[in-house]
């Protein structure tokens, strides 16, 4: 069900840009349109992948082995062996003794506003909610995250390679996401996460109904809210049947060789007028675009899971989610991954049933759990929040290992954000996106001390670097 | 009555697993203690009435019929693993635990008198609910007290000491004026400033002048009669005033004002205190801080760093970590563990949570582990900061407190599902008279 949408959406990321900017009067489909508004600019540079032995480290391979002395080679940017005992012999490797240390892979945040409402604080770095309709599925976050934001680097210190940054949850479709990962740049498009499937936020509940409402507009209830979200996919569901019969006229066309070889050619079928909205809804029904949805209400998943069924799309993750242990069978039975927080709760009334135990509730049902940050601060101990999670769980009596614990904020992120064929474990041939922890990574204690992103060392806790522009000079002293 | 008579009488009329009692004796053995020297391991802690009774490692008390002998009262013995933690219960200072249920429903905020800028008579106390829900989520957690806060306005009022046990404010309400949190308002710190001085300034005469005040011979003044009397044991430095500051300059503004002023001042925030560690703690201003730094969250904030808390604590600075919080006070451990993460010592650290509260906020027999001092007490199963650890037993006033939340109730009531709504009512038992008999 999940590998359709993103074999697809592939397909249409590796086309080359000329390809598709070159000549206008011949797109390949709408995809191929939607693909080329994120043609990159800037090159995406990086260094040489160091060829590296981590050796006699507690590895923890969030996929079910916690090996107590084992190691993990990283060559060519991925994870080349990674094993339980005596590291491999491997010519010319560097070789760094990881005794009494703990790796892990990367962590990964499903929910982050770094960027888009960056540090420091306050008017001009407010790029969150475009909040000036109650649905904006065609504004992307990727064009408001400030990539010299300070708390990247910080949330990197953190153990984190990769994170979706999000649109606020002021609209009931927000935008689309963007999952990045942690290597530095002059723009954003270059932080894009290769491969990764586009996103869209969505919210539900009393934050849209707030903001429009409080405005004298719509939405100003709940059922104000469902009516707006199905009426952005009645006209998206229109606007996809006109792509489809220009797609498929345009096959045609193509089959008889007159596609894109003149301008003049009275054969080719015109395109629908593009719309920035409806394209974006498009792809979720047309399941490539993975949707996240800000959800804290037991009852408000369900409508949202309503929704979902009459226009006949998945729910990746739900968001917040903090009454998601009351439906944590439904949610099972659906895969719909619910991204939480460990002991979030009480500052509106819809979160106001949150409990510590709901990640471990989930996980014990099957349902997928994610502990996310939403917190330029909880970013930068997502491993604490994880083991606050799990210690709750624990002491409750819910039978939990620490694998399900780290999975919170590995591999199971890595699936609600479409990248689990990349990164999330530590697994020969994924990227080598793995940290090094200087003690058990759920010990209040333990701090990430080296980081590698796509197998290149991005962090170390010895020599801490600078990314952010805004610091130089500040005397900002670490 | 003999002994063994009473012990069942008493069995008989407390319900099972009845908390004990204040006025029982317990003795917690062989644990390791936080005294305020520091922690002591093989130590035990003799609660009598309500009261620490004795702290040692070799009590020497006699066994007795159903326990141990202290002076001339039989203590029940409870025997600790070595590996149990006993500290202080923590205090949250700051935040609105009891004046808020839900942050974003203004109806259940009740810390804000709103109106003047100056509203130093508002006593916040009277507006504190000691059954609220919020308390016991944040309990559970090790928290036996808080210092609870109004907002709003240059001056918001008194902020009260609270124990966190009890249904009536009678119970609960330790002191009602232990503090006054303010604020240096805006345009800027040094407007803010004047506006205080100028606030100050009239209390003072007012002070010096209350007959001529009484008589309607006095100029125009910037605050009622209620707030000028109320400000002063701040003016006398019997009260701290609590400001929120991080920049360093602002930091450094405060401390020359304060002494200027002679009054007692604590400040809110300090990311940036690090800077002026020394000065603070030569003009003995304790800082309220949290160790989650955030590097540059705001433009008063360009120099956070982690080990703020340290560099603070090692210049000899009162410091108390907070999260200045109702819902999240439960994080109190966890950011002392972050405190120490960057570099804190950890005894400093479980003092920044326990007895550093209570000696800024002048609550002599609480946040401390010695003879007479009131049994606010918790077990821990380890480390108190490590997140693997859990409450065994707290006290509050040496009454043992229940673990469970409205949120441990919703986790039961959720424990199998469908959770809610709950299944169909069976049908009454029969009626004793049968229908049309």
């Amino acid at each position: 069900m999940l590998n359709r949408p993103r074999s697809l959406l592939f397909a249409a990321l590796l086309l080359p840009v000329a390809a598709l900017a070159g000549d206008a009067a011949a797109p390949a489909s709408r995809a191929e349109l939607d693909a080329a508004g994120r043609a990159p600019v800037e090159p995406v540079v990086e260094g040489p992948a160091p060829l590296v032995v981590l050796a006699n480290a507690t590895v923890w391979t969030a996929d079910g082995d916690i090996w107590e002395r084992g190691y993990v080679v990283l060559k060519d940017g991925r994870i080349f062996a990674v094993g339980e005992g005596d590291a491999p012999t491997v010519p010319a490797a560097t070789v760094l003794d990881q005794t009494g240390k703990h790796i892990t892979p990367g962590l990964i945040d499903t929910h982050s506003h770094l960027g888009v409402y960056a540090s420091p604080g306050g008017k001009a770095s407010s790029d969150g909610n475009e909040s000036t309709s109650p649905t904006t599925p065609g504004v992307w976050a990727e064009h408001s995250v400030w990539p010299q934001d300070p708390g990247l680097e910080r949330a990197v210190a953190g153990g984190v390679t990769a994170i979706q940054v999000l649109p606020g949850s002021a609209n009931l479709i927000g935008g689309r996401g963007v999952v990045l990962q942690m290597v530095p740049h002059r723009g954003s498009r270059a932080m894009r996460f290769p491969g990764a499937p586009e996103t869209v936020k969505m919210a539900c509940g009393e934050n849209p109904k707030r903001v429009y409402g409080g405005k004298g507009g719509a939405p100003s209830t709940r059922m104000g809210n469902l009516r707006s979200h199905r009426q952005a996919f009645l006209d998206a569901q229109h606007a996809m049947h006109e792509w489809d019969d220009w797609d498929e006229k345009a096959a045609k066309a193509g089959k008889g060789g007159k596609k894109g070889k003149s301008k003049g050619n009275d054969d080719s079928p015109k395109p629908p007028k593009r719309d920035l909205n409806t394209e974006t809804l498009i792809g979720v029904l047309k399941g490539e675009i993975l949707p996240q949805i800000h959800c804290y209400r037991a009852d408000d998943m369900l409508s949202i899971l309503q929704l979902a069924d009459e226009f006949g799309f998945s729910v990746r993750s739900f968001h917040h989610a903090l009454e998601a242990y009351k439906i944590r069978d439904v949610l099972a039975e659906r895969q719909v991954a619910s991204s939480t927080w460990a002991d979030w709760w009480g500052f509106k009334l819809e979160a106001f049933d949150g409990i510590p135990h709901n990640a471990a509730l989930l996980t014990e049902a099957g349902a997928l759990a994610i502990i996310h940050s939403d917190s330029g601060i909880g970013i930068q101990r997502l491993n604490q929040e994880a083991s606050k999670a799990y210690w709750t769980g624990r002491h409750a009596g819910i039978e939990l290992t620490e694998n399900d614990a780290i999975r919170w904020v590995t591999a199971n992120p890595a699936w609600a954000l479409g990248i689990d064929g990349a990164t999330g474990t530590l697994t020969k041939d994924k990227r080598g996106d793995v940290v090094v922890w200087g003690g058990h990574p759920l010990s209040i204690y333990s701090s990430a001390e080296l980081v590698f992103v796509n197998g290149r060392l991005r962090y170390d806790k010895q020599r801490p670097g600078q990314w952010s522009d805004f610091e130089v000079g500040q005397g900002v002293d670490r | 009555m003999s002994p063994r008579l009473a012990l069942l009488c008493a069995a008989l009329t407390l319900p099972l697993a009845a908390p004990a009692l204040a006025g029982d004796c317990t003795v917690y053995e062989g644990a390791r203690v936080h005294l305020p020297e520091g922690p002591r391991d093989g130590f035990s802690v003799v609660v009598l009435d309500g009261r620490v009774a004795d702290v040692g490692s070799n009590l020497g008390l006699a066994p007795a019929p159903g326990g141990l002998l202290f002076r001339d009262r039989t203590c029940t013995l409870v025997k600790l693993a070595a590996t149990d933690v006993i500290t202080p219960g923590l205090v949250t200072v700051g935040g609105q635990l009891g004046l808020v249920e839900v942050g974003m429903e203004g109806a259940t905020r009740t810390h804000d008198a709103g109106g003047d800028e100056v509203r130093a008579a508002h006593v916040v106390a009277n507006s504190y609910d000691p059954r609220s829900s919020v308390i016991a989520v944040q309990r559970i957690q090790g928290i036996t007290s808080a210092v609870v806060e109004p907002t709003g306005g240059m001056i918001a009022g008194s902020s009260a000491w609270v124990d966190l046990l009890g249904a009536t404010q009678a119970e609960t309400v330790i002191a009602t004026s232990v503090a006054m949190p303010g604020a240096v308002v805006t345009p800027s710190p040094s407007e803010g400033l004047r506006r205080l001085s100028e606030l100050f300034d009239d209390a003072r005469r007012y002070a010096a002048n209350r007959r001529a005040f009484e008589e309607n011979r006095s100029r125009p003044l910037v605050a009622s009669r209620l707030d000028l009397e109320a400000l002063q044991p701040l003016l006398a430095g019997d009260v701290p005033l609590v400001l929120g500051a991080d920049r360093a300059s602002e930091i450094e503004a405060l401390i020359r004002w304060s002494e200027d002023e002679g009054i007692r001042l604590v400040i809110r925030g300090a990311a940036e205190g690090w800077r002026h560690a020394a000065a603070l703690a030569e003009a003995d201003i304790a800082v309220i801080i949290n160790p989650y730094v955030y590097g540059p969250g705001s433009f008063d904030q360009r120099e956070g760093r982690a080990d703020n808390a340290r560099l603070l604590s090692e210049a000899g600075v009162d410091v108390i970590i907070s999260t200045s919080s109702a819902h999240f006070a439960r994080g109190l451990r966890q950011m002392a563990g972050n405190a120490v993460r960057g570099g804190m010592d950890h005894t400093d650290a479980v003092r920044s949570i326990t007895s550093t509260p209570a000696e800024v906020f002048g609550i002599t027999d609480r946040g401390e582990i010695s003879r007479g001092a009131y049994a606010n007490l918790v077990i821990w199963s380890g480390d108190p900061l490590e997140i693997s650890t859990r409450v065994k037993t707290m006290l509050i006033g040496g009454a043992e407190v229940d673990l469970t939340s409205r949120q441990t109730n919703l986790f039961d009531r959720y424990r199998e599902l469908p959770g809610s709504p709950v299944p169909d009512l069976p049908l009454p038992g029969p009626s004793a008279v049968p229908a049309g008999g």
